[in-house]
């Protein structure tokens, strides 16, 4: 028996920069991920996806493909063992596109037709290019617009499509300045880095799934309901990931594979190619907004009108919340915000760094830089002049809300007081010059987790949560926390994470992880804290607290919690190529007790950096002839080159809540790609004078809006 | 993707021999072959690795020319001292494609035979008549953003993406070439075919042949040259117009000018209207805009790519104005 803690305790642990945990591993390539781990007998499956957008599949001619060297078999809806998708899951129903071949029925294009499994990925691969699929092709609408016949509101469910009050028009009427304006925004994509990858094998009675996802046990769970399986029958791990952006939940990959090893009594792992990504792990639906501001002279907002429309595919419903963000940020004597939706025949878009936020912000923010620009007042003071003391639609108060300490210490930084607000004026040889500003917020939630802690007889801690680390640093954040809470020198904590045996818990995703996972964390080790007596012994197994938060998160009482920013950036506008190229950037952010400020710091910058590129170059553009999508590889669908990313700077402003149970810990993931965007293009029309309300701000659209002001 | 074989060659005779066989394909860097056979547009049954062929020299021609080994990389062609100072457009044109590690990678050779990023055509799903003659042409209808504004036809509008090429073009450069029957040459204005109803059929090499370099004829005005390439992000990108210009001003006249356009026709389009146009004329931004416009009379653009008619006057203009502004210097 040995004691349990050194005499002196340790603190400051969080809000001290650490480096990752596993960072060594990572840069030696030690770290293996989901599609790098070797398994004796492993059979490898590539899948084969429509090239049709709708209709039915007359043929999939598999004999020819079976006699190819290595193939062992050729799964379709013909043969395929069947699944039960009519259950609801941690996040809801499940979409239908991962209930893969169950019937002979195409939805779009890009839908999982076959799966060719071979002894090798390259013999997977060129039997997979060789298999004929004959298709009975009905004709398709793919044509997302304003106003397309098919929109409608959806029901009122998790999400509130719709809020209103007062009247809009006739605050309109009343007002002095009005703002009308519609923005859109492309399709995006987050194919993150490390594309999806699954192994399943069946050991000793259970399943075990090798992923790279944002929830094992989420995807345990579903799997299990899916194939109708006890769920302590399904194990999945996700030791490393190598990005997911709200794209790794449950996803055709993973039932391919254990469906494949049910059928082939032999582990077997799928991995989706580039392009296979552009159709099956959901993308960020484009939207089509329309924002109407209607202030008094001095800037009041007497009416804040938002209405955004997205798209969704035909075989699950899908929101993209665009006009939510002004139920937090603005208020207004009238109010309305709406999301409609219309179903068409394309893959199912999903949640993206900030769903609705980052391009609702866009139009919003954008729209309150036109209103500045009208009232002929400075867009900072024009957002402090509307600076609501309560949620604008729920009346709550807020945990804690220092936005406009954001754009104090951001413009401060930035040196905006010397900025002349007329536009067009600045040039430096062939360049205008401007600069703009936004705001920026995100949902900052929270959600039921379980942990455990377990003091070990030789002194070090180690905790148990199936948290997952998607590349944010989320294992070093839970070593740190777990670290401040037990008064030890982080050294002393292991944190073992992504493995569904270890209980259910929040997925990294909405902001919440590790806010969700710290409150876990947190109360196991003051559960296990007094379980330990100073000086006590520890049997050789360890002592082993655990936590569960389910009835904590329920008590918390009901407030508007966020974080919050301040976007600034300077451009540079070249109108006779239409090249514009980001100076730099600046956001200041007020996002609670920040855990580990490397890392938060890197999440943030690149949260920016998506937000520049976002601005300038994410698109991705479907054929209408074919349904599909044209160029969808990373050739094909533009994101900032380093050349693109100039000199970005994130920092923070104190932002305490100290009446929060989890110590004042936000949600930082998706907070800093709000607003980008809008001060990128407000940027823009500073420097040129010319507004862009339609994203990407590309070369021929700025060629062309400036050859027609000339 | 096609299992394939492949065999590293140490002589020229010996590349032409197996390059004889039709389902054969030289490998040079690989940067743009091996991506069309992992997308199964290209799918050779043999690749030919011809980068230890003793093709890898830059040398001056006793003529004040200079001659360009065909395995000669996109790095070390940017990178020659004599390339930089009499060729500076050329440097300028190589380091403004793809990346540094692509250019470590990628030949010369390769550079003037890549395909078009059209992307109908790296999508075997789609119809294409370079890929699949008699397919259609899925761009005039659909995505054509970046596609052609000269030369096309309604078989095909892709552009082809070299920027290398575009500077060679306005270089009078010489493609030269092997086969088994013998040495050949050919200018590089004639060495991609035009469009018409055959887009599959890209260049006038005969079949087999292997290209062993490029010959750049003296061309002092090439000294004061310059290509300004304009795309969709900073970097890593291919060109959505560009330009390469050479220019020579004797007292406030255009003496000699060279004028050659990116990304607007399925080969590297050199401007001679506007160069006949602009060859005697005052230096003078009005006279350069015209001569963009006498070139540009020819353009027929598609509902999207209107565009690249204003891109191109524009950079023509602001090309040769900073190249007058040089020489004055």
């Amino acid at each position: 028996m040995t004691t349990m803690t050194g005499p002196t305790p340790v603190t400051g642990s969080v809000g001290t920069a650490h480096t990752r945990v596993e960072g060594r591993e990572k840069v030696t390539g030690a770290a293996r991920y989901a599609g790098d781990i070797p398994y004796a007998e492993l059979a490898h499956g590539w899948l084969v996806l429509s090239t049709i957008a709708r209709g039915r599949i007359r043929s999939v001619e598999a004999d020819p493909v079976l006699a190819m060297p290595g193939v062992l078999a050729v799964l379709h809806h013909g043969n395929a063992p069947r699944v039960n998708a009519d259950y609801t899951g941690l996040l809801g129903r499940p979409d239908p596109t991962v209930a893969v071949f169950q019937h002979d029925r195409v939805p779009f294009a890009g839908w999982p037709v076959a799966l060719v499994v071979a002894e090798t990925s390259e013999q997977a691969r060129e039997a997979a290019d060789a298999l004929v699929v004959r298709y009975d092709e009905e004709p398709h609408d793919v044509a997302f617009f304003a106003g397309h016949p098919g929109s409608y509101t959806p029901e009122n469910g998790r999400a509130q499509p719709e809020t209103s009050k007062g009247d809009i028009e006739a605050e309109l009427a009343a007002s002095a300045v009005v703002v009308d304006a519609e923005y859109t925004t492309p399709q995006e994509h987050h194919s993150a880095l490390e594309p999806h990858a699954a192994m399943a094998r069946w050991d000793s009675g259970r399943l075990e799934v090798v992923d790279s996802n944002q929830g094992s046990t989420w995807v345990a769970e579903e799997l299990a309901k899916l194939f109708s399986l006890d769920p302590s029958s399904v194990r999945v791990r996700s030791e490393h990931v190598g990005g997911a952006f709200g794209s790794k939940g449950v996803r055709p990959h993973q039932v391919l594979a254990v469906m494949a090893t049910t059928v082939l009594h032999r582990p077997v792992r799928v991995v989706l190619t580039r392009r296979q990504l552009f159709s099956l792990v959901g993308y960020r639906s484009p939207t089509a907004q329309r924002v109407r501001l209607g202030a008094d002279a001095d800037g009041r907002l007497r009416a804040l009108d938002h209405e955004a429309l997205s798209l969704t595919s035909k075989v699950y419903e899908f929101l993209e919340p665009s006009a939510a963000v002004g139920r937090v940020m603005y208020d207004a004597d009238a109010h309305h915000t709406v999301n409609r939706v219309v179903a068409l025949d394309v893959p199912t878009p999903t949640w993206m760094r900030a769903p609705g936020a980052a391009p609702g912000s866009f139009a919003l923010e954008c729209a309150l830089d036109e209103l500045a620009e009208k009232c002929g007042m400075d867009p900072i003071a024009l957002r402090a002049r509307n600076e609501p003391n309560a949620g604008p639609v729920s009346g709550a108060p807020f945990s804690s809300r220092n936005v406009l300490a954001c754009f104090q210490e951001g413009a401060r930084r930035f040196g905006w007081a010397d900025r002349d607000p007329r536009p067009g004026l600045r040039r430096e040889g062939r360049w205008l010059l401007g600069t703009g500003t936004a705001a920026a917020t995100h949902p900052s939630g929270v959600a039921p987790s379980t942990a455990s802690v377990t003091a070990e007889c030789d002194g070090t801690f180690t905790v148990r949560i199936t948290a997952a680390d998607i590349g944010t640093g989320a294992r070093t954040a839970l070593t740190l926390i777990a670290a401040e809470a037990l008064e030890v020198e982080p050294e002393r904590v292991r944190v073992r994470i992504a493995d569904s045996d270890f209980g259910p818990a929040m997925v990294a995703g909405g902001s919440m992880g590790t806010r969700s996972w710290a409150w876990a964390v947190t109360s196991a080790v003051r559960e296990l804290r007094e379980r330990l007596v100073p000086g006590g012994g520890i049997p050789p197994e360890g002592i082993t607290a655990r936590s569960n938060t389910t009835e904590a998160v329920g008590a918390l009482p009901m407030l508007e919690r966020h974080s919050f920013g301040a976007q600034f950036a300077e451009v540079a506008v070249d109108e006779t190529t239409g090249e514009v190229r980001v100076r730099r950037m600046l956001g200041i952010f007020a996002a609670g007790r920040i855990v580990n400020p490397l890392t938060a710091r890197s999440q943030l910058v690149g949260g920016m950096i998506w937000g520049l590129s976002m601005a300038l170059h994410e698109e991705a553009v479907r054929d209408q002839a074919s349904g599909a999508l044209v160029g969808a590889d990373l050739a094909g669908y533009h994101f900032a080159a380093n050349a693109d990313v100039p000199l970005v700077e994130a920092d923070w402003v104190d932002d305490p809540d100290e009446e929060d149970p989890v110590g004042g810990i936000k949600g930082i993931g998706e907070v800093s790609i709000v607003g980008a965007a809008a001060a990128i293009a407000n940027a823009v029309w500073h420097a040129t004078g010319v507004r862009h309300r339609h994203l990407p701000i590309r070369p021929d659209r700025v060629l062309l809006a400036g050859a027609a002001t000339a | 993707m096609r299992e394939f074989g492949y065999q590293r060659v140490f002589d020229v005779p010996g590349a032409v021999a197996l390059g004889a066989d039709p389902e054969a394909r030289y490998l040079g860097g690989g940067t743009n072959l091996v991506d069309l056979m992992k997308a199964s547009v290209e799918r050779p049954a043999l690749l030919i690795d011809v980068r230890e062929l003793p093709l890898d020299r830059i040398e001056s021609t006793d003529d004040g020319g200079l001659h360009i080994g065909a395995t000669v990389t996109n790095s070390d062609l940017a990178a020659h001292p004599e390339v930089r100072r009499r060729y500076p457009a050329l440097a300028q044109a190589v380091l403004a494609g793809a990346s540094g590690q692509l250019r470590n990678m990628a030949t010369v050779g390769g550079n003037l035979l890549q395909r078009t990023r059209c992307a109908y055509f790296t999508d075997p799903a789609r119809p294409c008549n370079k890929r699949n003659p008699g397919s259609g042409c899925a761009a005039v209808k659909g995505e054509h953003r970046n596609h052609a504004i000269l030369g096309a036809t309604e078989h095909c509008v892709a552009v082809h993406p070299s920027d290398m090429s575009v500077a060679l073009a306005a270089f009078d450069a010489r493609v030269t070439y092997e086969t088994a029957t013998g040495p050949g040459e050919l200018p590089l204005t004639e060495f991609y075919l035009p469009v018409g109803d055959t887009p599959h059929l890209e260049t006038a090499l005969p079949p087999g042949a292997l290209i062993t370099g490029i010959t750049l004829p003296p061309a002092p005005v090439a000294a004061t040259s310059r290509y300004r390439k304009v795309r969709e992000r900073a970097s890593y990108a291919f060109a959505i117009g560009s330009v390469a210009a050479a220019l020579d001003v004797q007292e406030g006249a255009v003496r000699e000018v060279r004028l050659a356009f990116g990304a607007v026709a399925s080969r590297p389009w050199r401007a001679r209207a506007a160069e006949r146009a602009l060859t005697g004329a005052p230096a003078t931004a009005e006279a350069f805009a015209a001569a963009a416009d006498a070139e540009l009379a020819a353009a027929k653009a598609l509902p999207h790519n209107g565009y690249k008619v204003t891109l191109i006057r524009n950079l023509v203009v602001a090309v040769l104005t900073e190249l007058t502004e040089e020489a004055a210097r």
